[in-house]
């Protein structure tokens, strides 16, 4: 998918954004696959194949700046407030508390109805709503490593806070940062694509697996490839960053995988 | 105990309150203008002004506020711009279809995540355990409208087995509760894996099992409900992911809950209603949360309450 998301230009057999006069029967549906349009076409008659090749494009931009963005907030406010601690600690995450409870769905949605949707705002409100898991972790450790001895060992020969925080701090939090960054990921894709989905994510004619399955539900009866396909894309690269990340978390975290 | 309690209600009074006013301030930010969505188009300059004048949608931000605020504590959530009715008896209206949806839904998660993470426990590493790992994986990496538009085409076009959507008998209760218990169902059976193996390997079953008690009474005797505890207090956390899932799903199935509703409310920017509906989810979610940490030290007292 990364592969199909680079070389997307070269790889799609069609213009995405062509309505081929070709591409519809003469009933003016959509036609199933077929050797000319291997995932046959949409509603307005453009080839399936290659507008799933550039919305791979577009899900992954906005999975990994959405996730890139989400996890340097998370990780920033998890170890300042878990370092800390005090007045600072205690509203940061208070304030985690009350996003937590936050129905994140309607938040986004309200936030993407406040901005007009456009590949950053979207990438934007989803790091909104998914920075604070990571903030949760982070600060659960962080807390615990501040009371470590050699952390007070450093603040006791003087070091300071920047010091400690970028020699000793982050190099203890990476792995985390690491797998919940990863995992993340997946999560992005899928809010993504809802949103996509429900029609205030990635607005058409850019073309995202959200709304690749937004523009075509109503003739998901008679042609269920439209919703097939690109859910199928979806689910793939959500498991695929489920999976690394479940992966990564037994090789860089042994204590994370339980016992035995 | 009682402490406990007392620290954790205002805890959750509090954040009700910043939802509260962190909604109301987002919504007051969307650019448009209720008074002209109440007059309508053709409505003259002065009638806007009326009813904006009305409405005191000229007053500050944070006057409107609490007068909302005050309102809510009397139960009064405002009217809808657009439908002639009041915020709270639209709500109320469409309460009952989804909390059946979300207890199915629970029911739905529990019933197969549970037996999943049964099964592939005792079959640990074998054929099985790995197939059943291989679809909880899935299950939480497959969108949510994308499983329940799949189930639409399958059961209701294909095979005509179930109604293609609505709402009044129990065939039309069985999609949409799967659609919303599949992602659940995917994280209890990991969790009740791995929460089966850890209680397979304390010493009072291997005890119980140099008692010369047989294996499949230590199993459904001693394992599985210790097994299961940790598990069902998980159930209030739930909420918040369920919150999210009835949007998606209510409007895939057309299903007349709040999901629906604020979906609806969304797209015409009927202000009213949605902040009604993010009070109330919130207050779904914050209760869950709640009734999650005080069932907790209470079916399991190993677990101390700091």
């Amino acid at each position: 998918m990364l592969i199909a998301a680079i070389f997307a230009p070269w790889l799609m057999p069609h213009d995405p954004f062509e309505q081929s006069f070709d591409g519809l029967t003469l009933m003016g549906e959509p036609l199933p696959p077929s050797e000319e349009f291997p995932l046959g076409t949409d509603l307005l008659g453009r080839d399936l194949a290659s507008r799933l090749i550039l919305g791979a494009r577009t899900s992954l931009v906005i999975g990994v700046l959405a996730n890139g963005i989400a996890v340097v907030m998370g990780a920033f406010v998890g170890i300042l407030s878990g370092y800390f601690g005090g007045w600072l600690g205690m509203i940061l995450m208070r304030f985690t508390d009350l996003m937590m409870a936050f129905p994140a769905l309607l938040l986004a949605i309200v936030l993407a109805a406040i901005f007009k949707p456009s590949l950053l705002i979207v990438a934007l409100v989803i790091a909104m709503v998914n920075w604070v898991q990571m903030a949760r972790v982070i600060y659960t450790e962080a807390r615990s490593l501040a009371e470590q001895e050699f952390i007070q060992v450093q603040k006791a020969i003087g070091s300071g806070p920047s010091r400690i925080l970028f020699r000793h701090f982050l190099p203890h939090l990476l792995s985390s940062i690491i797998v919940f960054g990863t995992l993340g990921i997946s999560t992005t894709v899928l809010l993504e694509a809802t949103l996509s989905f429900l029609g205030v994510g990635v607005q058409p004619p850019t073309p995202s697996w959200g709304n690749i399955i937004f523009e075509n539900q109503t003739y998901f009866n008679t042609a269920p490839w439209l919703v097939f396909f690109p859910g199928s894309a979806i689910l793939l690269l959500a498991l695929a960053f489920n999976l690394v990340g479940d992966a990564l978390r037994d090789i860089l975290d042994p204590t994370l995988k339980g016992h035995h | 105990m009682r402490n406990y309690v007392l620290r954790r209600l205002l805890q959750s009074a509090l954040i009700l309150l910043g939802i509260s006013l962190v909604t109301f301030i987002l919504l007051y930010l969307i650019p448009a203008d209720p008074a002209r969505q109440i007059a309508g188009r053709s409505a003259t300059a002065k009638t806007v002004a009326n009813i904006r004048a009305q409405l005191g949608l000229d007053d500050p931000v944070m006057i409107q506020y609490f007068r909302y605020l005050g309102g809510l504590v009397q139960g009064d959530m405002g009217r809808s711009y657009l439908q002639r009715a009041e915020v709270s008896v639209l709500i109320a209206g469409r309460l009952p279809a989804s909390l059946l949806l979300m207890v199915s839904a629970i029911v739905t998660e529990l019933i197969l995540g549970l037996t999943i993470g049964i099964i592939a426990a005792l079959n640990r590493n074998k054929l099985a355990d790995q197939t059943l790992m291989v679809f909880s994986f899935v299950s939480i990496s497959a969108p949510q409208f994308v499983i329940g538009i799949l189930l639409l085409y399958f059961f209701s076009i294909q095979f005509q087995l179930l109604p293609i959507g609505g709402y009044g008998t129990f065939a039309h209760l069985i999609l949409p509760s799967l659609t919303l218990g599949l992602l659940g169902a995917g994280w209890y059976s990991r969790m009740m894996r791995s929460s089966m193996i850890d209680v397979l390997h304390q010493d009072f079953i291997r005890t119980a099992r140099a008692k010369g008690i047989a294996k499949r009474q230590v199993i459904t005797g001693h394992v599985i409900p210790n097994a299961i505890l940790p598990i069902i207090a998980m159930v209030g956390i739930d909420i918040g992911l369920f919150m999210s899932g009835i949007v998606v799903v209510e409007s895939v199935f057309g299903w007349p809950g709040i999901g629906q509703l604020a979906w609806q409310a969304i797209q015409r920017i009927d202000i009213p209603v949605i902040m009604g509906v993010t009070i109330v989810s919130a207050i779904a979610i914050v209760l869950g949360n709640l009734l999650a940490d005080l069932i907790v030290p209470w079916i399991d007292p190993r677990i101390k309450i700091k």
